[in-house]
């Protein structure tokens, strides 16, 4: 076949041409020196507005709560459909060979370890580098990596974590709604800002990030548990 | 000459574009749709490490304030990283999302070329709603072989 086309050539010509108009962008673009209107006053009255340490975390489910809220829901509905796409599909009869020594002692010794850092981080989210996003990936491993040794059956392990993810989705909406009952905005923090960088600070910000942990690490464990059973031919 | 401050600028900007460019290319120029998905997510890093550069500050620190006694040095834009946070997010749910709809595509079709594919959804149309398949002068050879072997 031939591999060069004059599709695949005018596609380079397409590509070498916006490189070109990139770079005369980029040499004009002010390196370090971007405007940063918002970001100065978060960085100013971040931590008098909400108690957090980590202003991203402000950022993220303070200032923008609403938004996390609904990067939550396109999650959830991204994973719902990959559930509903793959319920069609023939499960496949024996997905993986069952894992050899040498996997599944360390799958077992990385487990509680993985569990052990994904808490940590999703705990501390408000005071240093990290979250419940990024928290969440890593329970997400923890939840997965059984799956590597040996085959469980899909349907107990999933309503385990279905579970899991629809109370955590729930009490994100739970809190939201407190603080609109207790008049103020929907998913403002309250409960108080706390001692400044101890754990228990910050008012509701890591009850929230608790729960957006959880339900990423879920929601994502769930998503790979069903491509991994999904026959592949 | 170059300053040093102007090579760095260049490595930075360089590296986001460059990775759009070539997640663009790949887009264009690819016709395995895993592959497609590839250069998707390297067009997506790209566009998520431009956005993080727009809030980074020379001598800037991550935006975590140590104390509040303290005055603090220059900070980065922590705005930016909360919104690469989010598209990071979304991203992980398209990409899952696509990957089961090609893996859905593959077990239908048996096979990954977007021109067979096409050519294959287009002949699936036309029988379904009973019109003649006119088949296109690009249609690949693998296609037209076994419609031969389906007279045959």
């Amino acid at each position: 076949m031939n591999r060069w086309s004059l599709a695949n050539f005018s596609a380079l010509i397409f590509a070498l041409g916006l490189a070109v108009l990139l770079f005369a962008v980029s040499v004009q673009l002010p390196l370090a020196n971007a405007p940063m209107l918002v970001g100065n006053s978060i960085i100013a009255q971040g931590v008098a507005d909400t108690g957090a340490a980590n202003l991203v975390t402000a950022v993220v489910l303070a200032y923008r709560g609403l938004d996390t809220l609904g990067e939550l829901s396109i999650l959830f509905a991204a994973a719902g459909v990959v559930g509903l796409l793959l319920t069609g599909a023939k499960a496949a009869q024996s997905p993986l060979p069952a894992g050899g020594f040498v996997v599944s002692s360390a799958v077992h010794l990385l487990t509680p370890l993985l569990f052990v850092v994904g808490f940590y981080i999703i705990f501390h989210g408000h005071l240093t580098p990290g979250g419940g996003f990024q928290g969440g990936v890593i329970l997400a491993m923890a939840f997965f990596l059984p799956y590597l040794v040996d085959y469980k059956p899909l349907q107990q392990e999933h309503q385990r974590l279905t579970l899991i993810e629809s109370v955590a989705g729930g009490s994100f909406i739970v809190i939201g709604l407190f603080s609109l009952f207790s008049g103020q905005a929907f998913l403002q923090p309250f409960l108080g800002h706390g001692a400044f960088g101890n754990l228990w600070s910050a008012g509701t910000l890591p009850l929230l990030y608790i729960a957006v942990g959880l339900k990423v690490g879920s929601e994502l464990s769930s998503l790979l548990i069903n491509l991994l059973h999904a026959e592949d031919e | 000459m170059v300053s040093d401050a102007q090579a760095v600028q260049w490595l930075l900007y360089g590296g986001a574009f460059g990775l759009v460019v070539i997640g663009v290319f790949g887009l264009l120029a690819l016709n395995n749709a895993f592959r497609l998905l590839l250069a998707l997510i390297i067009l997506e890093s790209g566009a998520n490490l431009l956005l993080v550069l727009s809030g980074f500050r020379e001598q800037g620190m991550a935006p975590i304030i140590l104390s509040t006694q303290a005055q603090a040095g220059i900070m980065n834009d922590p705005v930016p990283q909360a919104l690469v946070l989010t598209a990071i997010v979304i991203g992980v749910g398209v990409q899952a999302l696509a990957l089961t709809l090609i893996l859905r595509v593959k077990q239908r079709y048996q096979t990954l070329d977007m021109r067979q594919i096409k050519a294959l959804m287009e002949k699936d149309i036309s029988e379904q709603h009973q019109v003649a398949h006119l088949s296109s002068y690009e249609s690949p050879a693998q296609i037209s072989a076994g419609r031969e072997s389906d007279k045959a």
